[in-house]
Formats: structure tokens, sequence, C-alpha cells
């Protein structure tokens, strides 16, 4: 098992009192598989993504990657763990702009110590960047650096990749692209997929699909 | 993992090199200005240093003669043989150069500071006298003696040993007995064996290195100064790049990287850079100090007649100390910007602009830290005493100021804003405001500088008017003779009273008044004294009553060092007090005077004979010339009115040469600052200014408007810093200077001066706002577009 949530507990404090965000959330995800998550907004998809990350800790429950509880994870051994076993793609890119193309898809490879240049090249191929690698994040359209960051993601070969609307940024026709090089590559490195989306045509390329409502899978 | 992160953090400086020259700059130009001053100081203590373990003066008691500045010799083996353990000193002046001749056996210096370890063997007993100086001094003996060159002896000064000295100089008297510390227990009294000496306690002798304290100080006051609003650049563009960053630091976080690293990292890679900026600011430094330095020596030989080195030597003291110091404000501006990653979530949204949004707690926090600052500049002015506590007033007043600036400045803006009758101006004077919080630290720099620049230049203009009128009175009479005997004394006087001439001898000798070294003057009182001198504070003609011996006037430094006033009584000798008739202003030393008539002079001391004499005279030119054809005196030795009074003004105008070119400089280091902030905040304006393009506003407008908004906020900078610099005059006039020099002086104004640099404020602002504005009026529509594509 990959991901595992279990009775996985999570609310916010605001200026009215304490607001329940996930309210016992279980479910599993294997290696190979693409989970997609869906949810109105405030439903509390982010949540449980940023909780699967290391980001965010739970209230209550037990959550554990790659065989780890995260729960018993200090920030180092968190952090090591985004490093070596996971890996995010944003809405927002999140690029690094003053790095190169090639820099920014090698980064994540190289934090977890694992580059891999022929690997690399292949994704910029499989991404088509192979141009665009000289270049920096400003010149690149929208579509091309969400490629930048899935390339970024798969180059360091996880276990677990978490997309957070990875397409929302785009438009209908570049998004179907970016989704169907993204959903390829992740089988071809067996990596697990949970994607965070609104949309239930993308929802429908997943294997598997879950809808949160009120903190509660549905 | 580390060379990854590394890499990633330099990208940024690698893609912005303005920022990095904004953040080597401001780092250079701070380290430049406090390291050449620290460097001055430094090289003048080392001077004041060597020539106390050269001359050991202010360390051992000396016997110095009751009249006159000879010893016998016969004198000096008196006290030998009744077992007095003294070294005997034989000193003259000549062509500028202090030759001292020592004994180097018995004396307790003079080899000590000989680094090479010269043997009292090499030092004397040679057929041509043989003299060490260093290389500056030795040039200026030519080839009177043998001249050995030790970088070690006091500039100025060249030691031999007293035989030689004596065979050089054509005497076989001594100047003074330095009294070694270790004296046998049973001695007989001196007032036996040589009554007509005195001993001089170590501390009565002038320690020059105390009475130049004051004007390091100052100096080191203005070296902050700069280095504060070289701070201000370096503060802003940390604060700038972290923002920037802000988006890289929450990825590289969520990629993994530990807080805990990424932070050493970020610490590691801006003090390494910090090194590289302070390096380059002490390259810098010593640079300006070398420029600086000649002025500076000629100030201290004028003010205080301490002489320095005129070649600087790279000291570790002084370029360890502004690395320390540079290394220390930018961790200083770190720990926030550090503090904040730490406490920055990493799913936080990335707001670009975060970084000159001020929130509305941070604008009370600093109006209540300015206010409380302000409140203790008051306290400060009403109750401070000492000169540490003027430069604490100086520091809360403008630190406050400066804290108040960006508050006043948009109210400022507020106002006009409501005020607007277009939408243009409208939005104008609203994007104004809006800029603030970006540009308030330069602005912050550009007051500091602006505020030192009229107080300083106040400071400095009121000295000259005052110094002026008091060389007026005190140089009355149009011709100065000096003479060098008693036979010449009484000849040039009998002479000069033959031809029905004003005449005025002066008598000096050094005492000890209200517990301070002081010189007494007699002086015959007469029309000139009465007509010419103006007091601070005296009782009804004072004149009369010192003419009289029923009283004294004493110049504002012993008063006021010594608490007294018109009407307070002052021990002259033993046996004699007398009350103070008048208070005088005298710019010209920072040492007490006491003024006696000649009379009472006469009675104190009977046997000096007058040094100089002031003549009243309609044709200097051909008394001069009578004086040398019948009294046989040489032309050197007279001076006429109009010479000293030019002199004077010169070693005036050199002593604030280093004032007006630090003053410069700090502003040149403001504009720097302005010019840094605006380029570097230039790509982020452009959401704010591509949908006013886009809304018909034309690119060459936006440019112009651009220039305007710099003029305005130089404006309001100048409007703060005129009040905030008079302020500062205030200050220095009547608190600061007292406590260094002793005197208080008028402050007066000059409109003019004012409006002169205010016409530089806004020029330096039009020109740092130039590049930016050129930079915006050349841009292509491209890059405006990108702000509404939403791919920048």
């Amino acid at each position: 098992m990959v991901l595992e949530f279990q009775e996985v507990r999570k609310s916010y404090r605001d200026s009215e009192g304490t607001v329940p965000v996930l309210q016992g959330v279980s479910f599993a995800l294997e290696a190979g598989q693409t989970l997609a998550l869906t949810g109105e907004s405030g439903s509390g998809k982010s949540t449980v993504l940023h909780i699967a990350s290391g980001l965010e800790a739970a209230d209550a429950g037990a959550v554990r990657v790659a065989g780890q509880d995260l729960t018993t994870l200090d920030d180092p051994a968190l952090a090591r763990l985004r490093r070596e076993e996971i890996a995010l793609v944003f809405q927002q890119f999140n690029l690094i702009p003053s790095l190169t193309v090639a820099a920014n898809i090698s980064f994540h490879a190289a934090l977890a110590g694992r580059v891999d240049q022929a690997h690399i090249e292949s994704l910029a191929g499989a991404l088509g960047l192979e141009a665009q690698m000289g270049k920096y994040p400003e010149a690149l359209s929208g579509g091309q650096q969400q490629r930048v960051a899935i390339a970024r993601a798969l180059a360091a070969r996880p276990r677990l990749m978490l997309a957070d609307e990875p397409t929302g940024n785009l438009d209908e026709g570049t998004a179907g692209q970016v989704l169907a090089q993204m959903l390829d590559l992740v089988a071809q490195t067996g990596a697990a997929l949970m994607l965070v989306t609104h949309s239930p045509a993308i929802a429908a390329r997943m294997d598997r699909q879950l809808h949160l409502r009120g903190g509660r899978l549905t | 993992m580390i060379g990854a992160c590394l890499r990633a953090l330099m990208s940024h400086w690698r893609r912005r090199p303005l920022q990095l020259l904004a953040y080597l700059g401001g780092l250079a130009l701070a380290t430049a200005l406090w390291s050449g001053v620290q460097a001055i100081n430094t090289e003048a203590r080392a001077s004041y240093d060597a020539a106390a373990a050269t001359l050991g003066e202010g360390q051992f008691d000396q016997l110095v003669p009751r009249q006159g500045a000879s010893i016998a010799l016969e004198e000096f083996l008196a006290l030998r043989r009744a077992g007095w353990l003294v070294s005997p000193v034989i000193e003259s002046a000549q062509d500028g150069l202090r030759l001292v001749g020592i004994d180097p056996v018995t004396s307790p210096t003079g080899l000590s500071m000989l680094a090479g370890g010269i043997a009292p063997g090499e030092f004397a007993g040679r057929e041509r006298p043989r003299l060490f100086a260093n290389a500056e001094s030795a040039a200026r003996l030519g080839d009177r003696a043998e001249v050995v060159i030790n970088p070690d002896i006091a500039p100025g000064v060249a030691i031999g040993d007293v035989g030689d000295l004596q065979r050089l100089l054509g005497r076989d008297d001594l100047s003074r007995l330095v009294v070694l510390p270790e004296q046998p227990r049973l001695q007989p009294p001196l007032s036996e064996i040589a009554p007509g000496l005195r001993l001089q306690p170590s501390q009565q002798v002038a320690d020059v290195a105390q009475l130049t304290d004051s004007f390091h100080l100052n100096l080191t006051a203005f070296g902050l100064l700069s280095f504060a609003v070289g701070l201000f650049i370096v503060h802003s563009t940390i604060g700038l790049a972290f923002e920037q960053r802000r988006g890289m630091i929450r990825t590289l976080r969520a990629l993994g990287v530990p807080l805990r690293m990424l932070i050493a990292l970020i610490s590691a890679e801006m003090l390494m850079l910090a090194l590289l900026g302070a390096g380059v600011g002490i390259v810098l430094g010593y640079a300006i100090a070398g420029l600086l330095l000649p002025d500076v020596a000629a100030t201290l030989q004028g003010l205080y007649g301490a002489r320095i080195s005129g070649t600087l030597a790279l000291r570790p003291e002084w370029w360890l100390s502004a690395l320390a110091l540079t290394l220390l404000g930018t961790a200083a501006a770190l720990t926030g910007r550090l503090w904040q990653i730490a406490r920055m979530p990493v799913l936080a949204a990335v707001r670009p602009r975060a970084w000159s949004m001020a929130s509305a707690a941070r604008g009370r926090v600093q109006a209540l830290l300015s206010a409380a600052l302000l409140l203790a500049a008051a306290g400060l002015a009403l109750r401070g005493v000492g000169l540490i506590a003027g430069f604490a007033l100086l520091g809360c007043l403008l630190i406050g100021a400066a804290l108040a600036l960006p508050l006043l400045a948009g109210r400022v803006l507020r106002r006009a804003e409501a005020r607007a009758t277009t939408p243009i101006r409208a939005w104008f004077w609203a994007d104004t405001r809006q800029q603030l919080p970006g540009l308030s630290l330069a602005l912050m720099a550009l007051l500091l500088a602006v505020s030192a620049n009229i107080g300083v230049s106040t400071m400095v203009s009121s000295f000259r008017l005052t110094f002026t009128s008091f060389l007026d009175q005190r140089l009355a009479p149009e011709l100065y003779l000096q003479v060098e005997s008693a036979g010449q004394a009484a000849a040039a006087e009998a002479f000069l009273m033959a031809r029905g001439k004003e005449v005025l001898p002066l008598y000096s000798a050094r005492s000890e008044v209200a517990g301070q070294p002081a010189r007494l003057f007699g002086v015959r009182v007469g029309p000139t004294y009465r007509e010419s001198w103006a007091f601070l504070g005296s009782r009804s003609d004072p004149w009369e009553s010192v003419e009289a011996g029923e009283a004294v006037i004493v110049n504002e430094q012993l008063a006021r060092r010594g608490s007294l006033w018109v009407g307070d009584e002052v021990q002259i000798s033993p046996d004699l007090r007398l009350p103070i008739a008048a208070v005088v202003g005298d710019y010209g030393n920072p040492q007490g005077q006491v003024v006696l008539s000649e009379a009472m002079f006469a009675a104190l001391y009977p046997d000096t004979h007058a040094a100089s004499f002031g003549i009243r005279t309609d044709d200097p030119a051909s008394l001069r010339e009578q004086i040398v054809a019948e009294l046989g005196l040489p032309d050197s030795a007279m001076t006429n009115q109009a010479a000293l009074k030019a002199m004077s003004l010169e070693v005036f105008d050199r002593t604030f040469t280093v004032t007006a070119a630090l003053n410069v400089l700090t502003l040149g280091v403001a504009g720097f600052a302005i010019l840094m902030s605006l380029l570097t905040l230039a790509d982020q304006r452009l959401p704010q200014l591509a949908p006013v393009w886009a809304l018909g506003l034309t690119r060459r407008r936006l440019g112009r408007l651009e220039l305007l908004r710099a003029l305005v906020l130089a404006g309001i900078v100048f409007l703060c810093a005129l009040p905030l610099g008079l302020a500062l005059a205030w200050v220095l006039l009547t608190i600061v200077n007292v406590e260094a020099f002793g005197w208080q002086l008028p402050m007066y104004l000059f409109p003019l001066d004012y409006a002169w640099l205010g016409g530089y404020a806004l020029i330096a602002a039009l020109l740092a706002a130039a590049w930016p504005a050129l930079r915006l009026m050349r841009m292509p529509p491209s890059a405006l577009l990108k702000v509404f594509a939403n791919e920048r």
C-alpha cells in the first residue's frame, strides 16, 4: 500500500470557532493506481492532499505513506519523505523562476539524490519540452510550465504523486493533452497518483473516484 | 541536496543582477564610509600612542623651569648628585619638526618604542649627530644630521641623543627633566636642590588623545550615520529578495528541504555575499581614508597641535571591526526575515507585493516607536548630561523622525488624493501612496542624509560666522611682533611707545585653574580691549576691575568645564583668589584661559617678559620696515593681522573639509538607495501600471508620471528634513559642541543654502527615477500584456 488514510480527522479554527473539515476519512491507494478526489469548494479535498504529503498534520487518525506513519514523524523526517517518496504538482505550477527548465526538471531528483539524465531527457521528450530546456519559466506558456512541473515530479521517481488541480489553470485542449501525458508517464513509472479535481471528466479518467462532502467520503 | 539548494538560491541573484548590485553596493557603501572614518581614527590614535611612547608625555612627572624654558646643566647634575632619578630632555622646534634629545640610558621610554631594538651605542657617540624619525619627518630634516628612518617614531618628531641634539642646536642647557617612577625614599626636597624648577605631575600635561577624543567622536558619529544609511539599502534589498523568493522557499519546503537546512543555507548565502560586499567596502574605505587623511591631519594640527601620520596603514583594528560590524548589521537585517520563514506556513499563498503592503498594525507599532523615540529625545534634551547623552539624543531624534516619515507622507498623499479633481490625478496620488511602503526605507535614508546635511552645514556656517567675528575682536591690532628675550621685549616696547602707538604686550604662563590646565595671560588694558572684546556674560565694565587687579576674565571652555560663571571666584595662585568679571567666547583653542592685568601678572611672574606684542598702527608695512631697520629684529618675527586672519580661516575651512566630504558621500549613498529601490520595484509595478496603460495612458505619460512621483516624494522628504535638520543643528550647537569643545555657538539660518540643498535632493531623486522611468517608456507592449495573460 502506498497511501493509507484511517479515520483521519482535521478541523480549523476561525473567528466563529472550530470548523471541522475532515470527519473520519479512510481510504487506501496501491502502487500503479490512480485516484480522483472530487468535491465542492471547501469540502476538504486539498486538506486530504496536504495531509497525505505531510505538509499538514491530521488531528486524529492514521496516515501511512510507503508504510511510514506520518503522525509519528518529525519535520526533518517528513521533509525526507517528501524528497524521496512523494512528488507534488500544483495548480500554480510552482516552478523556480530563476532556474532554467532543465534545472527545474532535475531539481527534485537532485534533492532526492537520484538524478538520472537519460530519464530526464526521456521525460522532456515525452512532454515536448526538448526545445525549451535552456529557457526560463517566464518564457513558457501556462501549459508548458505545467508540463515542466509534471516532468520535475516524475524525474524524482516518486512512489506517490499528488496533484492539486494540475490542469485548473489551462484551457480545455491543453488540459486534455497535459493530463493524457501525465497519466501515461505515471503508468510507465508505476507510481500511485492521487489527483484533486473539480472536473467530472478528468475524474472519469482515473482508476477510482472518491467524492468528499461535508468532510466525509461518499 | 545542499548543492542543489544553494544553486537554486543563488540562481535568484543571477537572474536579478541589479538586486545583487543593490545588496553588494549597499554593503560596500556602508562599510566604505564607516571603515574610512575608522581607518582615519585608528591612524590618528596610533600616532598619539607613538608620540606617548616616544616622548612619555602624560605618563611621567616632569621637572620644568618656573620661569623661561631652560634648565641649566648644573641643576640637573645637582639633582642627580642629591639622589633624584631624573632623565634629561632637550627639545626644540625647527621647520615644523619637533627635535627631541633624550638620554637613552636613563630615559623611561626612549628606546622601548623603537621596534628595531636600537642599542644605546648605536644611538649616540658618533661624529655626526644621528636622529631617528619616520620617513615623512626624515625628508624634512634634510642633511642636517644622519637620519635613521624608523616608522615607529611619532609623526613630526625627530629623536636623538641629548648630547647630539645639544651639538646640533648649539645649546648646552636642557628643556625638562623626566622624573623616573622609582625614586629613593629619602630625597632632599626639590626646593632645596633646584628652587628654579617645579614638579609638573603627569596628569597636568595636556593629553592630546584626550583633547582630540571629541573630534574623533564626531567623525565616528558621521561614519555611523553613513553606515546606517547604507544599511537601509541592505535591509531594503534583503526584504525584497526574501519576498521575491517566498514562492521558491515554499516550493523548496514542499519538495522536502528541511526548514533548518533552508535557514542555514540562506544565512550562509547572504553572509557570504555580505563578506564580498564588505570586502569591496573596505577597499573603498581605504581609498576614502587616503583621500581625507591629509585634511584630517591638517585639522588636528590646526585645532589641537596634534600630529598624525600622513600615510595610511592597513591596520587590522579598523578593517576587522568594519567587517564585523557589517556582518552584524546584515545578520540583524536577516534575523527578522529568517524568523518570518520559520513561521511561514508552507502552503501560504504567494503574494508578490506582500512586502510592499504595510499592515495597519505595523503602522501603529511604527507610530508608537517613533513617538517613544521623539519623547526620549525631548527628555535627553532637557535632562541629558555629557557627550554620550548628546549623541544618544541625536540618535533618538533621527531614528524617531525617520520612522515617522512614511506615516506623515501617507497622510499628505491621502489628503492630496481626496482633493484630486480628475481620475488620473486621483490614481496618481493613490498609486504613490501604495508605493510608499516599498520605498520607505530609501526615503528614510534620504531624510537622514538631507537632514544631516542641513544640520551640519547650519552648524559649520554658524560656527564660521561666529569665528569670523571672534577673529575680528581678538585680532584687532594690525601688527603682531614676537620677541625672544627680555632685552628684545624692553627695546621693542620703548621703540613703539616712543612712536605713540598703542602697544599691547602679551604675557603668558601655564598654570592650573579650577582643577584644569590653563594658560594665564597678562594684558595691558586699553581702548582696544575695551572696544573690541564682546562677552558671553559680564558685570558692568569688567575691564575696569581687571585693570585694577580686582577680577579676571576667563574663557568659555574654562567656565563651562569648571561650572563657573560671572561673579564666581577662581584661585589664580596659592595666595590669590579673584572673582570672574566676564566670560569670553574663545574658538581658537580647546584649553582654559584666564586674562589678568599686566601688573597682576608681573606680580605673580616677575621674571617673565612679554612674548609678543600687538600693535595698533595705520601703516603696518612701514612700521614693519622700521622695526627691522631700527631694532634689528627679523621680519619673520612679525605677522600682519590680515595674514593671521587668513591663516586662521584657512585652518577653519580645512577643519570642515572632511565634514563636507562626508556630507556629500552620505547624500550620494541616499541617492543610490532610491535608485536601487525604484529599479527593484519597477518589475513589481507592472501589474499596477498595465491596467492604466490598457485604459488609455501612453507608456511615455506613465514614465513622466513616475518621474513626477519621485519628485513629489523627494519634496515631501525635504519638507520633513528641514525642521529635522534645524533641530539637529540646534543639538550640535547647544549640546554636542558644549560637551565636546566647551563652547556654545549662536545658531544662524541660511535659507538660500537650504533651497540649494532642496534642489540637489530633487535632482538626486529625479536622476534615480530617470532610469526606471525610461525603461517603462521603452517597454514593449508584449511585456505589459503578459500581466493580463497570467504568464508572468
